[in-house]
């Protein structure tokens, strides 16, 4: 009889909740296809895709279609199950992430408390970093996959990028820890909308400086797609991708992006919470609604800043990544880190 | 080594200041640059919609000529054939008969003129050697084609249309040009 007990209405609640962010994340993903055609174009005076609907507004499902259309190869020497693998573990990774980050506060309908987080886990970083950290499978396993020694060669080096990023990313993360005391992505947004606290950008500028460059980095965007250099390298690790896997490695890489822009929006920049706005004196409803509106606007900033970079920074050499990363990001990251606790230390006493 | 401008300048080579070496002012110099061109006029033609304008002297398709009753003028001499560089031009004349007066300006015309666009180099070397001012390049480039035989244009294709009879096609084939 306890499976009866059970609260089937949140069970209902959290299915929609998954439905609706899941969808509205590919449709960013789609849109930001779009945006970065545009931006692209702008910054270098040109009009863009203007064909496909007004404004070329249809161009990724035009995309969309046409990578469905093309002929799908895989290679007869790749190992079958694994080359399809690659693909599918790229996406997984990257939409599983937006399942602890907080789209909101909380919205009150038909007498139920709904929060606007799939699951609010207390170690929510550390889930987002471990289900980022799997993206390295989906390169690593559809380069070796292949067969080829350009795509795998494509994948080490992709991989070792990651990784290497992830420790200074890591580290710069410990710091704005250290000042919050959770791991709670709602925890850490709640604090800072708390009266009398600042964003932790204020408190965290350099960790959020080395954040963003290694976020950069571990979305494989400019300057450090070495993963997928086009035109010198050969392409990388999907070399032999064709049709929708190949749209698949592109789609992930574009979520990856949305969803490092959602953590930094998060972590550093309040989440939801409006500047110089107290929320709890609006009706919680419409306090939701603008929160989840303010996020979005952040995230738009962030997403144009990534490709507002892309079109400006040349690509990096490959040992000028690694010497950046470990030798430069590190201990930049560790130094961070001991004088923050220093700080903290000296004003609690 | 005798400099061939006065433009040179010379390379530095010293070694970076701690500022530049962070790069980030670099990158922000950089970004401020690019963010500047988001607003700046785009220089694009969006070509079906609209069209560049041609120079007065552009040379586009041919036309062969009509005079004022509407009566062809080539002659059929042969010299355009004979100017042209890349050979594109081939033709076959014919007598007029009793009762073509109308149809054709002198007592000799072709039955058949044939132009090669693929060929053509549109040097406009024909219409300098035309002595009856019978073609002359206009404003019209050749349009898109899926197969070679479409761009041998035929008499049909190349003649203007009767100015008495129709007179919006003649001057839409005649243009702006006089």
């Amino acid at each position: 009889m306890t499976l009866l007990a059970f609260d089937w209405i949140l069970l209902i609640e959290k299915f929609v909740l998954i439905a609706i962010i899941v969808s509205v994340s590919l449709v960013i993903a789609m849109y930001e296809t779009y945006a970065e055609r545009k931006v692209a174009a702008f910054l270098q005076d040109r009009p863009g895709p203007n064909r496909a609907g007004p404004f070329g507004m249809l161009q990724p499902l035009a995309d969309g279609l046409k990578l469905f259309m093309k002929e799908e190869i895989i290679p007869n020497t790749s190992n079958k199950f694994l080359f399809i693998l690659g693909p599918c573990l790229a996406m997984l990774t990257a939409m599983m992430t937006c399942a602890v980050i907080p789209w909101g506060s909380h919205l009150e309908l038909f007498g139920r408390h709904i929060d606007l987080q799939i699951a609010d886990i207390n170690i929510g970083i550390l889930y987002v970093f471990g289900v980022v950290s799997m993206g390295v499978y989906g390169i690593m396993i559809g380069g070796w996959a292949s067969n080829n020694k350009f795509s795998l060669i494509a994948a080490l080096r992709g991989a070792s990028q990651v990784i290497s990023y992830e420790l200074a990313m890591g580290l710069s993360l410990i710091a704005l820890l250290m000042l919050t005391g959770s791991l709670s992505l709602r925890t850490i947004v709640d604090q800072q909308m708390a009266p009398g606290h600042l964003w932790n950008i204020v408190y965290q500028p350099l960790g959020f400086l080395i954040f963003l460059v290694c976020a950069f980095a571990e979305c494989n965007r400019t300057p450090f797609d070495l993963p997928e250099a086009e035109n010198e390298l050969n392409f990388g690790y999907h070399q032999e991708y064709s049709s929708m896997k190949l749209g698949f490695y592109l789609f992930a890489e574009y979520i990856n992006m949305f969803i490092s822009s959602v953590i930094m929006a998060t972590l550093f920049f309040g989440g939801y919470d409006i500047p110089f706005l107290d929320e709890s004196t609006l009706n919680p409803n419409v306090a939701a609604l603008l929160g989840g509106a303010a996020l979005f606007l952040k995230v738009v900033f962030f997403i144009f800043l990534f490709m507002w970079v892309r079109w400006t920074v040349p690509r990096f050499r490959y040992d000028q990544l690694m010497d950046l990363g470990w030798k430069k990001l590190i201990p930049l990251a560790l130094a961070n880190m001991v004088v923050t606790g220093a700080v903290i230390l000296w004003l609690k006493k | 080594m005798q400099a061939l401008t006065n433009r040179g300048k010379e390379v530095e080579r010293k070694p970076m200041s701690f500022w530049e070496s962070l790069y980030l002012p670099g990158i922000f110099k950089g970004m401020a640059i690019t963010f500047s061109h988001l607003f700046k006029k785009k220089p694009t033609i969006h070509y079906p919609e609209q069209k560049r304008e041609f120079s007065p002297v552009f040379r586009g398709l041919h036309v062969l000529n009509r005079d004022e009753e509407g009566r062809e003028n080539c002659t059929a001499c042969g010299l355009c054939a004979v100017a042209c560089p890349a050979e594109a031009i081939t033709m076959e004349g014919a007598e007029r008969m009793p009762g073509e007066e109308n149809l054709y300006r002198e007592e000799k015309y072709a039955a058949k003129y044939e132009i090669n666009m693929l060929r053509c180099i549109f040097c406009g070397l024909c219409e300098e050697a035309c002595p009856k001012d019978a073609i002359y390049l206009s404003e019209t480039f050749a349009p898109s084609d899926f197969n070679r035989k479409g761009f041998i244009y035929k008499k049909e294709d190349l003649l203007i249309p009767d100015k008495n009879t129709d007179p919006e096609g003649y001057a839409k084939a005649r243009g702006s040009k006089k």
